[in-house]
């Protein structure tokens, strides 16, 4: 298999410039800010079904079109790297394993949407992928790769990198623009999109770092050569991260499309000790939860979509028939509580309302009604909040009532205290 | 300009328009808690949602533009169920202590549970503790974060209208809480509307505090006296205790709307400006030392007149005193007996910004200036007094010992005949006049001021004078009809009635007219 975003994770320094260069690094940016307009830079981004690999799978090429360029404001791009979803870790890969292939995709969409600064958000445990970021910008700010006249041309980009500060809800595209504004991240209420009013009221393309890493390989090959990578509507390979029980946890280059069933027992070794798979989450946290009946499902967007999941952030959390899925439960309901921003009431009062239920329910002391009120309360969490947030406490949390009930009264059965 | 359809009601709306300002034309008050009409959205409480026809989900009224043809339902089993659902969020942390919360009776989350709620509680578990219950936040305000709802409505009103920015929520998910900034206090000219915008009773008032449940309250239309502005306001006062042992009647004065002057705002001076409504009151006619019928005391006026002749008759009106009260002070004393009038005193210029404080502290200056005109001249009437060459001084409300000096004010005694006093409260001018009148206070009286905007705006009586004081122009109408000369204005709408006759720039106008918004005079 082809491998495109880690294509050089195993060169000796691959994080350098000079290793870069070495293999066809910044050939592509050469070929699109010398011989392509911008607009036949988005219609190849649109021609490669490049879907945006931060959670919501948004068409790369299409967001990229709404930017207006009539509008005399100063356009801005800015680079989602705060990887907060739990079981995600693959950004950091790239930051640390080959920093110039974002860099390269981030001078690619900066010149496809006339944007002349570029933010990157990167969170702010991750103290070496900021310091290997920034290595890389030097190096390509002294070798003409970034600053005033690109590679020769009449190009100018300023690349900055700002560190998050430890909230998960910054990694919501809105919220990461008020914390990089010197706000509190809190998510803004949508429309106007980002397209239109986005980093200081200016219209803004915000992108994962793993979409962006991909933009550079889609103009050197074709649209149409990384689409075919893919799936249909899901074009190219991604990164897996896979963690949990299995044998070999780590990140995966693989194709959109591959089964959950071929990730798990071909690329990553399968469940230790002979145990038997009970529950995966497909997508990070906040995807809801399989059961090991789903997992011949195709990994894009739209097929866990079909199936009441979501493909998410590529996180892959693999849980062994030893869980307890009330457990389980209640860790993920503990981090919505804990991330929840606090700004609208449903998910404010709401997620420390299902954390608290589920760990009365794990502990021991809860009542039939405790049960019989949860998915009600979880329930009315999502669809009504001004962020994704709150859709994701619903249908993650939800997933284990709804898909292990058996667990859960079993729970009430026994009458075990666990404090 | 869009057409659209709100529980079967059609209306045109100017683009733009939110759903829940479009209901609010038809009269349909969809429930809110963020949403205030003179602060920036927020969008966080999530009460106002409603159904659109064609969207799958609901959408905030708050937030939400109108479009053609869209169909709204506010009151759809969908819309009931998710502002139940909302409500019981808000609640599910919320501390309940209404017995001993001064929002009580006026309360949001009190008014729309019993509206909308009505549901058994499903919480099964402790609620959050949050540090700050009954917590001094600056000179006026209390700050309870376990009943605040992160509306953000305080947030905003100092970040947007005061530009003070002194609240900020704090932390995360349900351990967010409302304080001030570390350091900082609450403390700016406008601090008291925060609490009359908190929905909940987190922002209560130190003034207010444990004083009067809010259900004792009468409410009276009226318009602060506290400076040219003009602020609109209500009277709150107990209305089932009237004169309490405390001896007040009004427990608190609010900001009321009024989209031409001050919007929904007034500033802390005149919020608490009322004490003097039922302190330190002059509550019986004097004469030197002894207190004396009102026909005795109008008598002495009435005698002193006579004795003597138009040019040795002063009169100092004032700009505190309403258009009708000067009318009637205009009519007997300059427009019958010719003697000196003035009411321009000088005053040393107050406080002031760009937004509703006025330096001038009086409420009608521009209806003074309107009624009296400006011939004589307040100085020269003090002179003319000092020097011996006036029998009478008359005086509404001024307190000369502080504009002129003891020295002056005794030497005015020494040299007139007599010397009126005619005021609601006391002061030190009250100790040299040779004859103390008792009036009543704007709070008890019915009339008009004219604003700095020349806006001609009605106040009301919240209740009877107290003791035996009477509305200025009723003790100068009596003093006419002690001379021969009868006033006989059966009250200050007739008052007013005759001035829209008399001066120029008050033409067409009349009490039904003026309203609630009030007229600008015409030029
Ligand atoms: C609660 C929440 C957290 C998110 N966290 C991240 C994140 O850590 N990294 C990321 O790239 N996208 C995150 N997203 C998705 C972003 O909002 C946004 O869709 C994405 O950055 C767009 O880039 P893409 O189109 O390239 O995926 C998050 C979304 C939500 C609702
Ligand atoms: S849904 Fe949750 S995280 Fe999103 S804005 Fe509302 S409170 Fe914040
Ligand atoms: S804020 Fe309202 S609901 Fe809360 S204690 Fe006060 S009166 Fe009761
Ligand atoms: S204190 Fe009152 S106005 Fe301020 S956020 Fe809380 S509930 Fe809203
Ligand atoms: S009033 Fe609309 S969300 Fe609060």
């Amino acid at each position: 298999m082809e491998k495109v975003l880690t294509r050089n994770f195993g060169l000796e320094n691959s994080h350098r410039l000079e290793t870069y260069l070495k293999n066809k690094g910044y050939q592509a940016a050469r070929k699109a800010l010398t011989k392509m307009t911008g607009p036949q830079v988005i219609d190849e981004i649109k021609k490669s079904n490049l879907r945006g690999l931060g959670g919501a799978g948004f068409p790369t090429g299409m967001k990229w079109g709404f930017i207006p360029q009539a509008n005399p404001k100063p356009k801005y791009l800015v680079v989602n790297g705060d990887e907060g979803e739990p079981g995600t870790f693959k950004d950091k890969y790239i930051f640390e394993k080959d920093p110039h292939a974002l860099l390269e995709g981030i001078i690619i969409t900066c010149y496809a949407i006339a944007s002349h600064k570029a933010y990157v958000y990167v969170r702010g445990e991750y103290v070496k992928s900021m310091q290997t970021l920034q290595a890389a910008i030097d190096e390509a700010n002294s070798s003409g790769y970034l600053g005033k006249g690109i590679m020769g041309t009449t190009f100018d980009l300023d690349v900055v990198v700002h560190p998050g500060a430890g909230a998960y809800i910054c990694g919501e595209e809105t919220a990461l623009l008020e914390s990089l504004e010197g706000k509190k991240g809190f998510p803004r209420l949508k429309p106007p999109f980002p397209a239109v009013v986005g980093l200081f009221g200016c219209p803004t393309v915000i992108n994962n770092v793993e979409t962006l890493s991909c933009v550079g390989p889609i103009i050197a090959n074709g649209g149409e050569w990384f689409a075919k990578l893919g799936s249909p509507k899901n074009g190219g390979n991604r990164l897996f991260c896979v963690s949990g029980h299995v044998n070999k946890p780590g990140v995966y280059e693989l194709p959109n499309g591959i089964t959950l069933r071929a990730i798990i027992y071909e690329h990553a070794g399968g469940i230790p000790n002979g145990r038997k798979l009970k529950a995966v989450i497909p997508g990070g946290i906040s995807a809801p939860v399989l059961t090991a009946d789903e997992i011949d499902v195709k990994m894009d967007f739209d097929s866990l979509k079909a199936i009441g999941s979501m493909a998410g952030s590529g996180g892959i959390i693999v849980m062994d028939d030893t869980t307890d899925m009330v457990w389980a439960a209640m860790v993920a309901a503990r981090f919505f509580a804990h991330e929840s921003c606090g700004q609208c009431s449903p998910c404010r009062e709401g997620s420390g309302w299902v954390y608290n239920n589920l760990k009365k329910l794990y502990q021991g002391g809860a009542r039939p009604h405790d049960l019989a009120n949860l998915p009600g309360i979880i329930g009315n969490i999502g669809g009504n909040t001004i962020c994704a947030f709150g859709d994701a406490v619903t249908m993650s949390v939800g997933s284990y009532v709804s898909k292990f009930r058996e667990e859960f009264e079993n729970k009430i059965k026994e009458r075990v205290c666990r404090i | 300009m869009p057409n659209l359809t709100i529980d079967g009601q059609k209306i045109e709306v100017p683009a733009g328009t939110t759903i829940i300002q479009a209901a609010e034309k038809l009269g349909i008050e969809i429930p809110r808690y963020c949403y205030h009409p003179a602060l920036p959205v927020a969008g966080n409480c999530r009460i106002c949602m409603v159904e659109v026809e064609k969207q799958p989900k609901l959408q905030i009224a708050c937030y939400t533009p109108v479009a053609a043809g869209m169909v709204v339902k506010t009151t759809s089993p969908k819309v009931l169920e998710a502002r139940k659902n909302v409500l019981e969020f808000l609640l599910v942390n919320h501390p309940l202590d209404c017995p001993v919360c001064d929002q009580a009776g006026e309360c949001k989350l009190q008014d729309y549970y019993m509206e909308h709620g009505q549901y058994d509680s499903r919480l099964a578990s402790v609620k959050v503790k949050k540090e700050k219950k009954a917590f001094s936040i600056g000179p006026t305000v209390m700050l309870d974060q376990e009943r605040c709802i992160l509306c953000t409505r305080c947030v905003r009103f100092t970040d947007t209208i005061t530009k003070t920015s002194e609240f900020g929520v704090f932390d995360r998910g349900d351990h967010s809480q409302l304080d001030v900034y570390p350091g900082k206090e609450l403390d700016n000219k406008y601090s008291g509307n925060v609490v009359d915008i908190c929905p909940v009773g987190a922002l209560t008032d130190k003034d207010f505090r444990f004083k009067c449940r809010v259900w004792y309250l009468d409410h009276t239309k009226s318009v602060c006296p506290g400076c040219s502005m003009g602020c609109n306001i209500d009277i709150d006062w107990d209305k089932s205790r009237p004169h309490t042992e405390k001896k007040e009647r009004v427990m608190r004065l609010k900001p009321r709307h009024n989209p031409d002057v001050n919007n929904y705002w007034i500033c802390d001076s005149g919020r608490y400006n009322y004490h003097f409504i039922d302190e330190n009151r002059i509550l019986s006619p004097q004469y030197l030392d002894k207190i004396v019928e009102w026909g005795e005391a109008m008598e002495r006026v009435a005698e002193t007149i006579q004795s003597t002749k138009a040019e040795r008759i002063g009169v100092l009106a004032s700009a505190q005193l309403t258009n009708e009260d000067l009318f009637v002070i205009r009519k007997l004393f300059k427009d019958t007996l010719k003697a000196h009038v003035d009411f321009r005193v000088p005053e040393k210029p107050g406080d002031s910004d760009d937004f509703l404080i006025k330096a001038d502290k009086n409420p009608n200056t521009a209806g003074a200036a309107s009624i009296l005109g400006a011939q004589a001249d307040a100085q020269t009437i003090v002179q003319k007094a000092k020097q011996g060459e006036l029998d009478l001084l008359y005086v509404f409300g001024h307190d000369l010992v502080k504009l002129f000096g003891k020295e002056t004010v005794a030497q005015i005694a020494k040299k007139t005949k007599l010397f009126v006093f005619q005021g609601s409260n006391i002061n030190d001018t009250c100790g040299y006049a040779h004859l103390n009148l008792p009036s009543s206070v704007y709070a008890e009286k019915d009339g008009t001021f004219t604003n700095c905007q020349q806006r001609v705006q009605r106040i009301r009586p919240a209740f009877f004078p107290l003791g035996e004081s009477k509305g200025d122009w009723e003790i100068v109408s009596f003093v006419a009809g002690q001379l021969g000369a009868p006033l006989s204005y059966k009250g200050p709408q007739d008052v007013f009635d005759d001035i829209v006759k008399t001066v120029a720039g008050f033409a067409g106008m009349s009490y039904e007219k003026i309203g609630d918004q009030g007229m600008i005079l015409k030029k």
